[in-house]
């Protein structure tokens, strides 16, 4: 039997963590590591908060959390550098 | 049970009257219920309060349509249909009235009718203004000796309670209106 | 014993909440409820209650801020009447939803238009439905003793709901009598601090008032039904402990000379004691008739109004409310309760001081008359009747 909290009150915080919206794809950002320009544009603009900070210090670059991320676009979409692309998940 | 039906106009005092007296009889040890017809507060517009008390717990809710005793505030009310400050008053009732004339000079059937100048005890004991003397608390005096169920003693008392400013001068008042009244 | 003082139903209920030690009061001033506010300023100025007095833009607002303030653990009182209580609608169904044990006291006032400040009970009537308690005050005294049950009852883990007590406009919020005030230490040992389940806390977050999905919804419906349904059991528990501590007795259904009665008046709040005066001189004159009231109406009280419904021939309900296209709410609340009773009294509606229209004994004679009829000719000739209406064109 399902146990509900009385009010809908949820106890755990941060639960919406488990529920991984990234099967909602069907498009996938994927990047090209060599044009990225640490600008971090992508990150500031995912809707999903699903893309990690690109280090240009440590020449790192952004990653996608593809737990997450919903294939919205909007990072292919912004970057000035063209790094990202949209690829189908069908494989 | 004795029902009291104060009259007056808006900025007045009846309902501070009616007030003062439910807890000056309180304090004799008798249920009381006090309350205004509601909602009618403006100034000068004829308001009417009302007042219950008895030796047992008061259970019904509603005006007083037959008073035992009518407070009249301010003698231009009895010529004003739309008060009616004598409607439904009992046979052998009290009328006590605010004015400087003599009882004998007022009919209300078989009522007994006593007057104080309470508006004169007003404005030489500075209660309100010359031009809108407050003489809720002299008329009060003039009740526990016209109708004489509750003690002047409990009524200075309650006033001292109760009275928003110069407490003093209104039990001063309101002494001054027990001796003073006329009928008794 | 507590103190004795002669105060307004407004004082009543105000100073419930400061012997109930209420934590935050989020108010919007409204006639006649108006002074409540006012006396908590009072007594906060005066360092006489420690609480937040938030004067908030709206009820709206009001009943916002004492969600927000509810969910974080206070305990949290209001006040509002008529179009005020319409304004915070649409948060009362929050409050409930989020089982948070807020109190209001609601001077019960006729809604507008036309525009009217005087009593009836149409406003809290028409938040039956909002999932909280209804509790009805018929003088100075209930008013008081039914907000300190009301904290206990509500706060009560087997119901988490929030109540609300309805107090006659200006026939009690205005009128003074004597009240006995009970003593901060007899409230303290009645009513303890209020234990939340659950609560804001930045250091432990959790989420309130989150979505609830076709796949979820119902079950936290289901669990405020079952709650108002415990709730049946904690009143009759609270109203006991109440009588046990303060000697004062409240029952869901009070009954008045109804044992061998033909005909029962039903009534609710400040009229009731008009309707056992009126029975007193009634039984003086031979008629077999008493007289029942309802001081709380939800949750509705099934098994004591079955209980009642056996006593008399005819069960004539006295509605300060109208449901258009139906009839009084109480009247259509009994006949429901009474829908599967073998054998059922004749009920009769009546409808009855509207707006503020004074109510008399006059008005419970006319009852009795109508009753006696329907009991004569052996059928309910017409179900609502309208007491006291003037003739108009």
């Amino acid at each position: 039997m399902d146990k509900v909290n009385i009010g809908a009150v949820i106890t755990t915080p941060g639960s919406a963590l488990n529920y991984k919206t990234g099967s909602w794809r069907t498009l996938k950002p994927v990047l090209d590591e060599a044009k990225c320009k640490f600008c971090n544009i992508c990150w500031q603009l995912c809707p999903d908060s699903a893309i990690e900070q690109a280090d240009a210090k440590a020449k790192k670059p952004i990653k996608i959390d593809y737990d997450y991320c919903k294939g919205c676009g909007i990072c292919v979409q912004e970057c000035p550098f063209n790094a990202l692309e949209m690829v189908e998940e069908e494989k | 049970m004795y029902e009291v039906r104060f009259h007056g106009r808006g900025g007045q005092g009846a309902v501070t009257a009616a007030n003062i007296l439910s807890v000056a009889a309180f304090k004799e040890g008798k249920y009381v219920q006090a309350f205004p017809i509601f909602g009618v507060e403006r100034r000068g517009a004829p308001v009417a309060a009302f007042l219950r008390m008895d030796d047992k717990p008061i259970d019904i809710k509603y005006q007083i349509y037959e008073p035992d005793a009518v407070v009249i505030q301010d003698p231009s009310l009895i010529q004003l249909k739309e008060a009616n400050v004598a409607g439904g008053l009992k046979a052998g009732g009290k009328v006590i009235i605010n004015t400087r004339k003599e009882p004998s000079e007022f009919d209300f059937g078989d009522a007994k009718v006593y007057t104080v100048d309470a508006t004169g005890i007003a404005i030489e004991n500075k209660l309100g203004t010359h031009t809108n003397p407050i003489v809720n608390t002299a008329i009060l005096g003039a009740y526990a000796r016209a109708v004489g169920n509750v003690s002047i003693d409990s009524v200075t008392e309650a006033i001292m309670e109760m009275s928003p400013a110069k407490k003093e001068a209104n039990v001063v008042a309101a002494k001054a209106a027990y001796e003073k009244v006329v009928g008794v | 014993m507590g103190v004795k003082q002669v105060v307004k139903g407004n004082f009543a209920t105000a100073v419930a909440a400061k012997l109930a030690r209420v934590d935050v009061v989020p108010a919007y001033p409204i006639t006649p409820s108006t002074l409540f506010p006012e006396q908590i300023s009072t007594y906060i100025a005066n360092g006489e209650m420690d609480a937040e007095l938030l004067l908030t833009e709206s009820e709206h607002s009001a009943m916002s801020a004492a969600i927000g303030a509810s969910a974080s653990g206070a305990r949290v009182a209001t006040a509002t009447a008529s179009q005020g209580l319409k304004l915070m609608s649409e948060m009362l169904f929050i409050a409930s939803g989020m089982r948070l044990p807020i109190v209001t006291a609601v001077g019960n006032r006729a809604l507008s238009a036309p525009i009217n400040i005087w009593c009836d009970h149409q406003d809290t009537i028409a938040e039956r439905d909002s999932g909280w308690l209804q509790f009805y005050a018929e003088n100075n005294q209930n008013a008081l003793d039914l907000m300190l049950m009301a904290f206990k009852i509500s706060e009560d883990r087997r119901v988490l709901l929030p109540s609300m007590v309805g107090l006659d406009a200006f026939v009690l919020t205005h009128t003074m009598e004597g009240v006995d005030v009970p003593l901060q230490e007899e409230v303290d040992e009645f009513l303890p601090p209020y234990k939340p389940v659950y609560t804001l806390d930045v250091k432990n977050p959790m989420t309130f008032g989150s979505f609830g999905t076709p796949a979820h919804y119902m079950e936290f419906k289901y669990q405020q039904w079952e709650a108002m349904e415990n709730a049946q059991k904690v009143i009759d528990e609270v109203f006991s402990e109440f009588y046990e501590k303060f000697g004062r007795k409240y029952e869901k259904v009070s009954e008045y000379r109804t044992d061998d009665a033909d005909i029962i008046i039903l009534t609710m709040g400040s009229m009731s004691g008009t309707a056992r005066a009126a029975v007193d001189s009634m039984r003086e004159k031979g008629i077999k008739v008493g007289a029942a009231k309802l001081t709380v109406f939800r949750p509705f009280p099934f098994r004591e109004i079955k209980d009642l419904s056996r006593k008399a021939k005819v069960l004539a309900v006295a509605d300060r409310n109208i449901s258009f296209g139906f009839g009084g709410a109480v009247f259509a609340e009994i006949a429901g309760a009474l829908i599967n009773e073998k054998e059922k009294p004749m009920l009769i509606d009546f409808i009855i001081g509207l707006g503020g229209r004074d109510i008399t004994q006059e008005d419970f004679y006319k009852i009795a008359e109508i009753s006696k009829d329907a009991i004569d000719k052996g059928k309910v000739e017409k179900m609502v009747h309208w007491i006291n209406l003037r003739e108009v064109q």
